[in-house]
């Protein structure tokens, strides 16, 4: 087993003023190993770009982080501004859901690409890195990009603004990627192409990533392990193969349930019902209760913690009963 | 691009035309009469000298035909002589818009300087007691009259502690300096009498502070709230995720973006400030458009009034014009054509 490229522990962020606070993470644990591909998976609200933006402090100040994040030795969480800085862009790239807000509408994109360059390398003289820009984009495949370095965000096609977006995270040869929801914001046929975009990067260059979605079939064909994550916790992790098949916890095989099968266009997806908490209403017990078909009065009282059941770590205490046979 | 520009202003004539004409109407519908500053009060009484003087301003011809006149005049770039100086009033407008100019320059320079930096200061440290200092000194400008905060300055530094000199824009035995652009301090500078050019300057000083403090206001409050909404975008989150620190995050990303809208704030801020400087003017002794105004709408002077409607109409079409071109430059999303 190699050395973890990060580690986190025990990953808490709080928002609110003085006595008001709520938790949007809570105690998030998980290791990544140079190289490999984690997917967190859950709905909107479960907290997953909290916890990635609370490791590289771009929270506002009204946010309390606590817990650790060991990247390569050093707490990203209590490492001050400039170090923290320098592994932004450098060690750690980012990639965002809405290629189109996430780019700055008035510069260049060419501009942004030289920027990121420069910002890590205080040497390299601006003609280079303009080179340098222009063969990120065509690493991930823009055609003409000499001339596509010059034009504004808006004058790219979604597809082509997230390719852009990738070699700006790319720029300066990061350990570790960040994509939160990538595909999200973009038509299905895009949504393939970029996954696959990303998926031989990394692989060729080594880069380790964290893959964010709320579509399980997005982290499917990608990711080592999964994270699956609801109201602020990881409620099941295993590998892909364990999460998809051998499954312990409702919550997961509702999303199972909720993927959109490329087989029989028409079926209707079995999204599941009702509405994730919100972090200021959440209930006692397993937050997944109000929710769960499986839920007995001892689930709204006691919140179960991971543990291991079968192939995956899950967070349910009705786990062992609910085998793979079980309907969801 | 040149063509959008010359088509634009190629529309500014008719518009003016037009705005001649509303000018024209509304004037006659006022029921004060013009004659009063006309006809020597003495001869008030004298119909036969009344009737000549009448007919030698054109005040006797049917209100039509005295359009049709005023029309043609102002196409030949004639607009009238003015009642009340008995000059062309082209002449009084190229004798007073310069000194309006030169004020309102000093002014948006002061207020788009001072306000920027106290609008990105307060967006730097937002909800702050630099904040609040900033914000409050910002309020103060853009609430406080400007006839109580000129008075107060004129008081302190020209009266009590004599920093500055008095009102008007010279010293009053000082021989104005010959120059092509009518702004002294310019004139002086490009003849090099440099003594002339400290006393313009300092003569300059404090309406160009009491103007530039209410455009300071309104520059400062936009800036900020402007910028606390582009540091709320997603493309801010991305800049400080690519490493970038935060003075560069604030002026390289987040102040592009806020100044699109304070652009056009500014182009309409001076173009009123053309015709709407006149408080300042007036306390300052300013032998501007401004006190101009004022004193040609006091005594009914049509033609005076018409001036400065024109002078007042083509300031905000220009403007309009210059905001339009900048906002293209600053905002690539926008076309023009
Ligand atoms: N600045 C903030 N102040 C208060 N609450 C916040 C703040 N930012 C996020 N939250 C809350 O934290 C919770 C988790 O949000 P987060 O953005 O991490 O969800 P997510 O899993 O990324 O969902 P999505 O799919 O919508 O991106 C949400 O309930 C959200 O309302
Ligand atoms: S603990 Fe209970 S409520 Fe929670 S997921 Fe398991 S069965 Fe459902
Ligand atoms: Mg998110």
């Amino acid at each position: 087993m190699t050395a973890p490229l990060l580690e986190v522990t025990g990953l808490t962020t709080t928002f609110g003023t003085g006595g008001k606070r709520a938790s949007a993470v809570r105690g998030l644990d998980f290791t990544l190993e140079p190289g490999k591909v984690l997917g967190i998976v859950g709905e909107s609200g479960s907290g997953k770009s909290v916890a990635m933006m609370s490791m590289l402090q771009l929270l506002a100040p009204s946010a309390k982080v606590t817990g650790s994040a060991i990247y390569k030795g050093r707490d990203l969480i209590t490492m001050g501004p400039r170090d923290i800085r320098k592994i932004r862009g450098k060690e750690i790239g980012c990639i965002f859901q809405d290629p189109l807000s996430a780019f700055n509408p008035v510069k260049t994109i060419g501009h942004q690409i030289v920027e990121a360059i420069l910002l890590h390398d205080s040497k390299i003289s601006k003609r280079a890195a303009t080179e340098h820009a222009t063969s990120l984009l065509a690493d991930v495949a823009i055609p003409q990009p000499g001339e596509r370095l010059g034009q504004y965000p808006h004058e790219f096609s979604g597809g082509m603004r997230q390719r852009a977006m990738i070699a700006m995270a790319l720029a300066n040869g990061p350990n570790l990627l960040i994509a939160d929801e990538p595909t999200t914001a973009l038509d299905v046929t895009v949504q393939a192409q970029i996954l696959d975009l990303l998926r031989k990067l990394t692989e060729e260059r080594g880069i380790a990533t964290i893959l964010i979605t709320h579509d399980l079939g997005v982290v499917a064909g990608m990711a080592d392990e999964i994270m699956v994550m609801y109201a602020g916790r990881v409620v099941e992790r295993g590998s892909a193969e364990a999460i998809f098949y051998d499954t312990r916890h409702p919550y997961t095989r509702g999303l199972i349930a909720a993927m959109p099968k490329l087989d029989g266009p028409g079926e209707i997806l079995r999204a599941i019902e009702g509405t994730p908490p919100s972090i200021w209403t959440r209930p006692p017990g397993c937050s997944f209760a109000p929710r769960c078909s499986f839920a007995i009065e001892a689930c709204r009282t006691t919140e179960p913690g991971l543990r291991r059941v079968g192939e995956t770590e899950t967070a349910c205490m009705r786990a062992e009963e609910l085998d793979k046979g079980m309907p969801a | 691009m040149l063509k959008y520009i010359l088509r634009r202003i190629l529309t500014i004539p008719l518009l003016l035309l037009g705005v001649a004409s509303v000018a024209f109407m509304l004037s006659q519908m006022t029921k004060g009469d013009p004659l009063a500053a006309l006809v020597p009060e003495r001869m008030m009484s004298d119909p036969a000298v009344v009737a000549a003087i009448k007919a030698q301003w054109g005040l006797d011809e049917p209100l039509p035909v005295r359009y049709v006149y005023y029309m043609g005049n102002l196409l030949r770039g004639d607009m009238g002589t003015s009642f009340t100086t008995r000059r062309p009033v082209s002449t009084d407008i190229a004798e007073r818009l310069p000194a309006t100019l030169e004020l309102v320059v000093a002014a948006m320079i002061v207020g788009t300087v001072v306000g920027m930096g106290i609008g990105l200061v307060s967006a730097r440290f937002r909800n702050t007691a630099i904040d609040g200092a900033g914000r409050g000194f910002a309020l103060l400008g853009s609430s406080v009259p400007i006839f109580w905060s000129g008075l107060i300055l004129l008081y302190i530094f020209s009266v009590r502690l004599k920093w500055t000199p008095g009102t008007g824009r010279l010293d009053a035995r000082t021989q104005p300096p010959e120059g092509i652009t009518g702004f002294y301090t310019i004139d002086a500078a490009l003849a090099a009498d440099w003594p002339v050019f400290v006393q313009a300057l300092s003569h300059l000083l404090l309406p160009a502070l009491v103007l530039g403090w209410s455009v300071t206001g309104i520059v400062a409050r936009l800036v900020r709230s402007s910028l606390l909404e582009s540091l709320g975008q997603d493309y801010i989150r991305t800049a400080r995720a690519k490493g970038a620190p935060e003075h560069r995050v604030l002026l390289g990303h987040a102040l592009p973006n806020a100044l699109i809208p304070v652009l056009t704030v500014l182009g309409f801020t001076f173009a009123y400030l053309i015709t709407g400087a006149v408080l300042t003017e007036a306390i300052f002794s300013w032998p501007g458009i401004g006190s101009y105004a004022v004193s040609s709408a006091r005594s009914l002077d049509y033609p005076a009034i018409g001036g400065v409607t024109i002078v007042g109409a083509t300031a905000f079409l220009l403007a309009n014009l210059v905001t339009d071109l900048a906002y293209a430059w600053a905002n690539p999303r926008i076309k023009l054509q």
